[in-house]
């Protein structure tokens, strides 16, 4: 998995790739996220359009960096679902919690 | 159960997360030559990755030295994926709800939610000689099967 950051209009976008699972170190997202809560960056876009697999561990990781920004009083949304991901979060009920885009303009608007 | 078997794989190994990409490569493979293919091949690989996931960190308490057995069946009409672990077995009545409010936001407990959403029979055995065992099985759509 790969993480590159950029900022847009003052909100951190997340450009994840790769495999976000158990063995290829899913950690790393949120790691990467309480790293710019500390850093004082509150608005985050997670961009998955590049990510190739998803496992539950996966899932987990994006259900645990919501919780850790929404509770810091900041906002993370998703942009450029797979088809395979959003159906893995509408199963899992989770495309009610996440508020997700197909147009990075667009989410980045969202956050003003 | 007794059913002709056409074709099968055993697979063991330690408990290490770092052979879940060779479960992940036989699972494919084992698939394909059985003519699953596409979504069905991908949500089958999928749930046997988390039934492989639950088997080495809950079954075997992710004790390296412990092993998980795997056997690929290619049955005339279906696929059977059986994931076996040292643990004491599993009480299905005491698997949280993902779905519950309680437990929406919970990072993990979603791993045999999947595997049951995606596989058309899910079960757990005992056997004789001791631990846990998934069994998981998969119906070839019609004009599928070889």
């Amino acid at each position: 998995m790969k993480i590159e950051t950029r900022t847009v209009n003052g909100v951190t976008i997340l450009d994840v790739s790769g495999k976000i699972t158990l063995a290829e170190g899913s950690a790393d997202i949120r790691k990467s996220v309480r790293a710019l809560l500390d850093a004082g960056r509150t608005n985050i876009l997670l961009n998955l359009g590049d990510v190739k697999y998803i496992d539950s561990s996966g899932i987990g990781e994006l259900v645990s960096s919501f919780t850790t920004v929404t509770n810091k009083g900041g906002k993370l949304k998703l942009l450029n679902l797979t088809l395979k991901l959003r159906e893995l979060l509408a199963i899992t009920k989770l495309l009610t919690v996440f508020e997700s885009f197909d147009n990075e303009d667009e989410a980045v608007k969202s956050f003003s | 159960m007794s059913q002709e078997i056409i074709s099968e794989i055993h697979l063991t190994l330690f408990s290490d997360i770092k052979y879940l990409e060779v479960v992940q490569s036989v699972s494919d493979s084992f698939s394909s030559l059985a003519g699953l293919e596409g979504e069905d091949a991908y949500w089958v690989g999928l749930s046997i990755r988390e039934a492989v996931t639950n088997a080495i960190l809950h079954g075997n308490k992710d004790d390296s030295s412990a092993p998980v057995k795997l056997s690929f069946r290619q049955a005339s009409d279906k696929l059977i994926v059986t994931v076996k672990d040292q643990g004491e077995g599993v009480d299905e009545s005491k698997i949280p709800d993902p779905l519950n409010p309680d437990n929406l936001l919970k990072p993990g407990g979603r791993g045999i939610f999947l595997v049951k959403s995606f596989m058309d029979n899910v079960f757990f055995n005992t056997p004789e000689e001791g631990g846990n065992e998934l069994v998981m099985e998969k119906f070839f759509k019609e004009g599928v099967k070889k």
